[in-house]
């Protein structure tokens, strides 16, 4: 699969909003699953000391 | 060599490995995914019904798939917690629920996102979709009934009964598009028949399945830690985690 151009890439044929539109969310949402994954054993070691 | 299993059942001894393994599966789900995401982007055909637009397939099918399994091994350690009455069985169900609302949450997501260039619709009352926004439910349930209660143990077996009760659902989610007549589409890919797409957007999709399990025990693993120290924060391992780590 050759795409020629990153403005292809982007584009999806025409899709970019919809493929894009999904992986942005379940890429930003595992992410913020890992921020408070951190932020919440931080909380629970500093509740111990 | 015999290995006894229920020393892995005392959080104290669980702890640690349960870091390391969660650092391993981590490392595994970032490469799955890089590999997962170059097969589905770079190597994948066009498909020739539905364009670029396919491409949702690489997250869509693999959330979906670990939103069903989150649900049964949250429930099947709800069980397990029940029967046998062990710490660690509860703290497990409880790690669970969040990420396999996470997955649902994703699956729901990307197939409205899909659904709207192929349907036409961002949303259907259709039997798939209102089954699988039923196991969203049921994760927000479980999650917010074990929140409303103090005392943790009482929490788990009140989380356990609705965990195992909502079970239910996971085969309606599964045989919804052969029991109803639904705008989703039919399995795609079973132990029965050959599947019916591209080897390279099929082996794309398995390797992405790969890299959500790998990232799901991973996260489940560090939420599991977290609920070790929070339930266990008076016992002297606790603290002696708690003085290292500072």
């Amino acid at each position: 699969m050759s795409w020629g151009s990153l403005e292809n890439f982007l584009a999806m044929g025409g899709y970019g909003l919809y493929v894009w539109g999904s992986y942005a969310v379940a890429f930003a949402l595992i992410v913020t699953e890992l921020a408070l994954l951190v932020r919440r054993k931080r909380i629970a070691v500093g509740r111990i000391r | 060599m015999s290995i006894n299993w229920f020393k892995y059942s005392s959080p104290q001894i669980f702890f640690p490995v349960a870091g390391r393994l969660a650092l391993g599966f981590g490392v595994l789900a970032v490469l799955a995914c890089a590999v997962g995401l170059y097969l589905g982007f770079f190597v994948a055909p066009t498909d020739a019904q539905q364009g670029e637009s396919y491409r949702i397939i690489f997250i869509h099918v693999p959330a979906a798939w670990m939103s069903m399994f989150l649900y049964v091994i949250m429930a099947f350690w709800a069980g397990i917690g029940l029967a046998f009455n062990t710490r660690l069985s509860g703290m497990m169900a409880s790690a669970i629920a969040p990420t396999g609302a996470l997955f649902t949450f994703i699956a729901l997501w990307t197939g409205s996102f899909w659904g709207k260039p192929t349907w036409g619709t961002w949303w259907v009352w259709d039997a798939r979709l209102t089954s699988e926004l039923i196991l969203l439910f049921l994760y927000f349930g479980f999650m917010a009934l074990q929140a409303s209660i103090d005392d943790p143990r009482r929490a788990d077996k009140a989380g356990a009964l609705l965990a195992l009760v909502g079970v239910v659902n996971v085969p309606i989610i599964y045989f919804s598009v052969k029991w109803w007549n639904t705008l989703h589409q039919g399995a795609s890919v079973s132990l029965t028949k050959a599947p019916t797409m591209a080897a390279t957007m099929l082996t794309g999709m398995l390797i992405m399945s790969f890299a959500f399990w790998f990232y799901s025990i991973a996260a489940i693993l560090l939420r599991a830690r977290c609920i070790m120290l929070e339930r266990e924060r008076s016992a002297d391992w606790a603290g002696q985690y708690a003085r290292g780590a500072a």
